[in-house]
């Protein structure tokens, strides 16, 4: 048995969570679960409340409500750099229901956004009032009774954000893996580089070998080949539907080449 | 088991039912109000044969919890025709063969009808995009991208 | 974006003016209700107070049930009903035992040991689904988990787990006397001895869903006057009628079916378990049910294409001609038979391709595995071995140093030559094909295979039937007792055929058993029947005159079903053994009741 418990400010919805209550954002995942009748919650929890959709540009970072759609950023000019990641999730009208804040919660193979927002270092906005990380998210997001409100984000240097998905089915199809980069650059070296993996473990994955191996490095075939030889270390594939852990291991430092050289696909 | 009331409009008409906690949008109209046109394929968002709209956007019914559209809009492709006069999408699937068995047809016009409202004057590569949540395991792929861009043709000549 | 080219000038003298349909746009009549969603698919009838069905699925690949606890399922909210495999009335079936053709081997309901994962042992009936849902949680089984097999080969060894008690030797049996289904034509031994060069090769074919965008289901509906109306998804109406009928050992005037429009099927909505589920169900209640397969039931449990194992060695003589060919193959069943029993049969009567071989001869087994059963699919039986048969013959060529296209211009049957399963072949057009093809991809043939025709070089001395080489080699149960051939075309006590035997031992079948199915039997035996001497004028697609004169009802498939099942048994070893004592053979039956089967 269900209850849905619809709230329309955040405060009311976030007091009422509790250890049988799940929180609901575009509801393309927790409907699947509904469905089949396997949901581990026996409450949803929805909030209404408008301010969760926008997306603001506070004095140079970008704001993200969590429940703004993959849509909402396709549409939004401030997050162009972003448009093809939020156009590699699902079909058409799944990106006019999908959420950010949802994405960060999706279990492997999804959450290729939320691959993004880990390159990018985001910092989570809670309704408890306090601020995380990406990766303290993803490593605790199992138990997580608070609601997350929105994503901040400082935009990358024009032109140094990288994102590739690779799946079997095209246009769209669910992640092999996908590989997000953030390559910022001084005086034609490599400084402060992030990269991170979805695919590749039960969440998505930063690689600080790759990236320290990367760092103060030209970004060409010679700079990057140290990051290639070192960057399965912080992976941890699995056998899946999609591939096997062989086959991640084998070509992810293939698409990491591919990734780190190729021209066209900067933003 | 809790049951919540609803009003939507749905193709232009304002229907009320009653709707199960929990329970998804095809249901509710498959079921609940009678309207067919939307399928079971997966009840899972990958198949898109439940596309819908909701207030013009393309959503998928069978991953839409039924008891938050209240006072919302829903289009199916059950409402494309007015009475006997066909929507250009409709006519130009059967014109260009765009069906074979027809489960995924009311999906994919749903799809189509979405690019269309917003881009009169998609390119191939933006019809393929705009179906591409939507599986035909016939294959007919070709036809119904052929049909969609036909349809849009037709429809630009009308509003000239 | 497609566009089809008309090669009109192809045989032009054989084919009748107007024929245009091809490349012509039809109208469907059935698209007016695609396009506004209004045609009737199964699921698109509303009924009050319907009821959903679902099923209790084994989560393991081979295990047998120690317990079953339903107590707590049955108390649920909105349970109405707990089927158990003893409220099949005939919980026992093959689906050819509608033609008579194999054991019963799969029960609806699995009472006692499972064969793979997701196979059903019990149902709950519910007034939602959710509630069915949630009473199949709620069952407990207790399982003794047994050792299971997934590949044809690791089944065939000889003290693999026995995966379908029916078939203790994890092999369909054919004819009552061998595991696997022979084809002998010439001596392929003899060929690859004296042969310029040998290439073998093996191919692996993955199962494949269907994956219809419609999953298979049914709703069964208490009617007036005693009767069930059933809706269904079927791909074949009257085969799930029979099916149904049989099961449930009820009269098929009883049962009503609605279908024909159908979401997709490609094969996958034959094997008529939804219809008897759902029948049941109604009969059980005495309200509408609903049997229906979600996605994750039409992946798991849902029937695929079955995976293909082909072993292919070609003998070759100096000028690129293949003088002999064998083959192994093995065709994954699955844990029950299905269909796959006749997609070894369809599968040799194809051997060796659309080519002029002299020496032929193929062992091909249907294998029980503890995977999901397989059945039909788009050709099932055949192009899973064509992939493998022109794949050797790019290798061939490759060994041969020829042009691929050549090579199998070189090789192609044309009219008049005598195939393998000892049919003239007729209206052949490989390499009229192949010449089309080289033109369309610029790929440069001479001048030489540019001037063949399928329509000279035929017949004469290709049209001979060769002495054959026979053996009894892979009797049933053989295996088990660590008897197996190494060489299986080479073992054993060989015999030969004369030259220009036409097939083994005839098999006596029953004559049809309603004079009214005479027209139509006939007409459909012709396309099996021995071609008549073509000539070049004489216009293919026009049956000759005569064709219906002299025709026994010997191959007719339709047999008594005392008479022992020979399928398509052309090239079959004869039966020389004399009748030995075999244990007894329970036979497949139909149901009583089902009207044109009914026993006159």
């Amino acid at each position: 048995m269900i209850t849905v418990d619809t709230y329309s400010s955040l405060d009311e919805a976030a007091s009422g969570m509790d250890s049988h209550s799940c929180f609901m954002g575009g509801g393309t995942l927790i409907m699947r679960d509904l469905n089949y009748g396997r949901q581990a919650f026996r409450r949803l929890v929805r909030c209404t409340d408008p301010q969760l959709r926008t997306i603001r540009n506070e004095r140079g970072r970008i704001v993200i409500g969590a429940a703004a759609t993959m849509s909402d950023v396709i549409e939004n000019r401030d997050l162009e750099f972003l448009a093809p990641v939020a156009a590699a999730v699902g079909g058409p009208a799944i990106r006019n229901m999908a959420t950010v804040g949802g994405n960060l919660f999706a279990p492997a193979p999804f959450g290729d956004f939320a691959t993004a927002l880990l390159a990018l270092d985001a910092r989570i906005r809670m309704s408890s009032g306090q601020e995380t990380g990406m990766a303290a998210l993803l490593s605790s997001r199992q138990d997580s009774r608070s609601i997350v409100t929105a994503i901040d984000i400082a935009p990358p240097p024009r032109g140094r954000f990288r994102f590739h998905k690779v799946s079997r089915v095209k246009p769209k199809g669910v992640s092999v893996l996908s590989i997000c980069a953030v390559l910022p650059m001084n005086g034609g070296r490599l400084s402060g580089v992030r990269v991170a993996f979805n695919g590749m473990g039960s969440t998505p994955l930063r690689a600080p070998a790759a990236e320290a191996a990367l760092e103060g490095k030209p970004l060409d075939r010679n700079g990057i080949g140290p990051a290639l030889e070192v960057v399965l270390q912080d992976l941890q594939p699995v056998d899946d539907e999609l591939a096997t852990a062989w086959y991640r291991r084998t070509v992810a430092p293939v698409y990491l080449r591919r990734l780190l050289l190729e021209r066209s696909r900067a933003w | 088991m809790p049951r919540t009331p609803i009003t939507l409009v749905l193709n232009g008409t304002e229907r009320s039912l009653f709707v199960e906690s929990g329970e998804n949008l095809l249901d509710a109209l498959r079921r609940g109000i009678g309207d067919l046109s939307p399928k079971y394929g997966c009840a899972q968002g990958t198949c898109g044969t439940c596309s819908v709209q909701v207030d013009g956007r393309l959503q998928l019914a069978c991953i839409t919890l039924a008891e938050t559209l209240s006072g919302r809009s829903i289009t199916t492709a059950g409402g494309l025709a007015e009475g006997n006069e066909l929507h250009p999408l409709q006519r130009s699937f059967m014109e260009n063969f765009a069906a074979q068995c027809g489960y995924c047809t009311p999906g994919m016009l749903m799809a189509a009808k979405s690019l269309l409202d917003r881009n009169p004057h998609p390119r191939r590569q933006e019809v393929v995009e705009a179906i591409s949540g939507n599986l035909c395991r016939c294959t007919g792929y070709e036809p119904i991208i052929d049909a969609i861009l036909k349809a849009a043709e037709v429809m630009r000549r009308r509003t000239r | 974006m497609s566009s089809i080219e008309f090669r009109k000038e192809l045989f032009a003298n054989e084919r009748p003016e107007g024929l245009n349909e091809i490349g012509r746009p039809t109208i469907r009549q059935d698209i007016l209700g695609h396009v506004t969603g209004r045609s009737p698919f199964y699921d698109d009838h509303l009924f009050d107070g319907l009821l959903h069905m679902r099923c209790v699925r084994s989560p393991h690949h081979h295990a047998r049930i120690r317990s079953i606890d339903f107590s707590e399922a049955a108390r649920l909210d909105g349970v109405i009903r707990i089927v158990e495999p003893k409220d099949v009335p005939q919980n026992l079936n093959t689906l050819l035992s509608l033609i008579n053709f194999g054991k019963e081997d799969e029960p609806l309901l699995t009472p006692s040991k499972v064969g793979y994962r997701g196979e059903p042992v019990l149902a709950v009936i519910a007034d939602s689904e959710r509630q069915a849902r949630a009473a199949v949680d709620a069952v407990r089984i207790e399982w003794e988990v047994l050792p299971h097999v997934l590949d044809v080969e690791e089944a065939l060894a000889p003290d693999a787990p026995v995966v379908n008690e029916v078939y203790p030797g994890n092999t369909f049996e054919y004819y009552d006397k061998y595991d696997h289904q022979k084809l002998r034509f010439g001596d392929v031994e003899q060929a690859f001895a004296t042969a310029d060069r040998i290439v073998e090769g093996r191919y692996r074919m993955s199962p494949i869903e269907q994956a219809p965008m419609e999953t298979c289901g049914a709703i069964a509906v208490p009617e007036t006057n005693d009767r069930i109306a059933c809706y269904t998804s079927t791909q074949a109406l009257f085969f799930s009628l029979g099916t149904t009928a049989k099961l449930l050992d009820m009269s098929s005037a009883r049962l009503h079916f609605v279908g024909g429009t159908v979401g997709g099927g490609f094969g996958g909505k034959v094997d008529s378990i939804v219809e008897p589920m759902s029948v049941l169900g109604a009969l059980l209640t005495g309200a509408p049910v609903k049997f229906m397969w979600d996605r994750e039931e039409e992946m798991q449990v849902g029937a695929p294409r079955g995976a293909e194992l082909w072993d292919i060695k070609d003998g070759l003589d100096s000028r690129g001609r293949i003088v002999a060919r064998s083959f192994t193959g093995y065709f994954d069943s699955g844990a029950y038979t299905r269909l796959s029993s006749y997609a070894v049969v369809k599968a040799t009567g194809h051997l060796p391709g659309p080519y002029s071989i002299p020496n032929v001869a193929s062992n091909v087994y249907c294998v029980f595995t503890n995977r999901t059963p397989a059945t039909a699919m788009r050709g099932f039986g055949i192009t899973g071995v064509d992939f493998a048969i022109e794949c050797q013959m790019d290798r061939c060529a490759r060994a041969a140093g020829l042009n691929p296209i050549e090579f199998r211009i070189l090789n192609a049957y044309r009219d008049g030559d005598m195939k393998a399963h000892r049919r003239k072949a007729k209206n052949t057009a490989l390499i009229e094909c192949c010449q089309v093809v080289a033109d369309k991809s610029r790929w440069l043939i001479g001048s030489q295979s540019r001037s063949q025709s399928s329509l000279r070089g035929g017949g004469g001395e290709r049209a001979e039937i060769p002495a054959t080489a026979i053996d009894e080699v892979g009797r049933i149960g053989d295996r088990r007792r660590r008897e197996v051939p190494t060489a299986p075309f080479a073992a054993g006590d060989r015999k030969q055929l004369p030259a220009g035997t036409q097939r083994g031992e005839e098999t006596p079948a029953a004559p049809p058993q309603n004079p009214d199915m005479l027209g139509h039997l006939q007409s459909e035996s012709t396309a099996a029947a021995d071609p008549l001497p073509t000539t070049q004028s004489m216009p293919r697609l026009q049956p000759p005159a005569d064709r219906q004169v002299d025709r026994q009802p010997a191959r007719i498939p339709t047999r008594d079903p005392k008479a022992p099942a020979s399928g398509t048994d052309a090239g079959q070893a004869p039966t020389r053994q004399p009748p030995t004592r075999r244990p007894p053979v329970r036979r497949t039956s139909v149901s009583r009741h089902i009207s044109g089967f009914r026993r006159r």
